[in-house]
């Protein structure tokens, strides 16, 4: 049986996480996850159509997201984005979210919800 | 017989500018995705372009990435003004960094920019020269993938 696709939209709602930018982005499928605050690590190892799991706010996420092509970036534990990455973002219809939870609780509750690292 | 050149462009790196850092890279996926390029091979190119682009950033006062698209190959240069590198063995050691403290905790300075770029790249040559610069040639082969 083919798995039901999850969209960032989903996420959003079942997570509770705060769009900050690229509203109108947020019908797309969510392929894969990764998690991760070192940028080369995220480069190497991220996946097309990744959502992307980070601490990270500065604006150089949004080049490492739009090289990698990856649905979105949630950054965790109430962390705020700059504005410069805000800007970049919504110029590029990068959707960034924010999530008041630590990194492992959103990961597992991304993983729980059928969000894998691996395909 | 040397191949014709495709496609050619000159893309300006300015070191320390963390807000702009990564769009060089951006714009040399985005013509390589127009032209044709193989998507595989456009993927190692950004990951090469993107870690290259951030080590000028990171540790230079400012450089340029030169592409150049031909029939069989791609070919890209980056060339900057810096510190150099002082033991080329050392620096393509994965997880060796002359990294301060504030860039690592941006996520860079992971001791993985130049194993990565290796990585993906058919051909890999480095120079360096301490207090002048680093030149980087990089080579992917297109192997009849060019779309």
């Amino acid at each position: 049986m083919e798995k039901r696709k999850i969209k960032l939209s989903d996420i959003v709602k079942s997570f509770d996480l705060k769009v900050e930018c690229s509203k109108n982005s947020l019908d797309r499928e969510i392929e894969g996850g990764y998690a991760g605050d070192l940028l080369s690590d995220v480069m190497a190892h991220s996946k097309k159509g990744d959502i992307w799991i980070t601490l990270q706010g500065h604006p150089n996420i949004v080049a490492v997201a739009i090289l990698k092509e990856l649905a979105g970036i949630i950054i965790i534990n109430g962390r705020e984005p700059e504005q410069e990455t805000i800007k970049k973002a919504e110029a590029e219809g990068l959707p960034i979210m924010t999530s008041d939870l630590p990194m492992f609780e959103l990961v597992g509750k991304l993983y729980e919800s059928g969000v894998s690292g691996l395909r | 017989m040397r191949s014709k050149t495709v496609f050619q462009q000159e893309f300006k790196i300015k070191g320390g500018d963390f807000v702009n850092a990564g769009e060089s890279s951006c714009k040399i996926r985005n013509i390589l995705k127009e032209i044709g390029i193989d998507a595989d091979i456009v993927r190692r190119l950004a990951i090469i372009a993107y870690e290259a682009e951030m080590n000028v950033v990171l540790y230079a006062r400012h450089g340029a990435m030169y592409l150049f698209v031909y029939p069989d190959k791609i070919l890209l240069k980056i060339k900057d003004m810096g510190q150099g590198i002082e033991n080329i063995d050392l620096a393509m050691r994965p997880g060796y960094s002359t990294a301060t403290e504030e860039i690592r905790e941006m996520g860079f300075g992971a001791g993985m920019g130049l194993p990565n770029i290796k990585k993906n790249a058919d051909v890999f040559k480095i120079t360096s020269k301490v207090g002048k610069g680093t030149a980087l040639e990089i080579i992917i082969n297109l192997n009849g993938k060019n779309g």
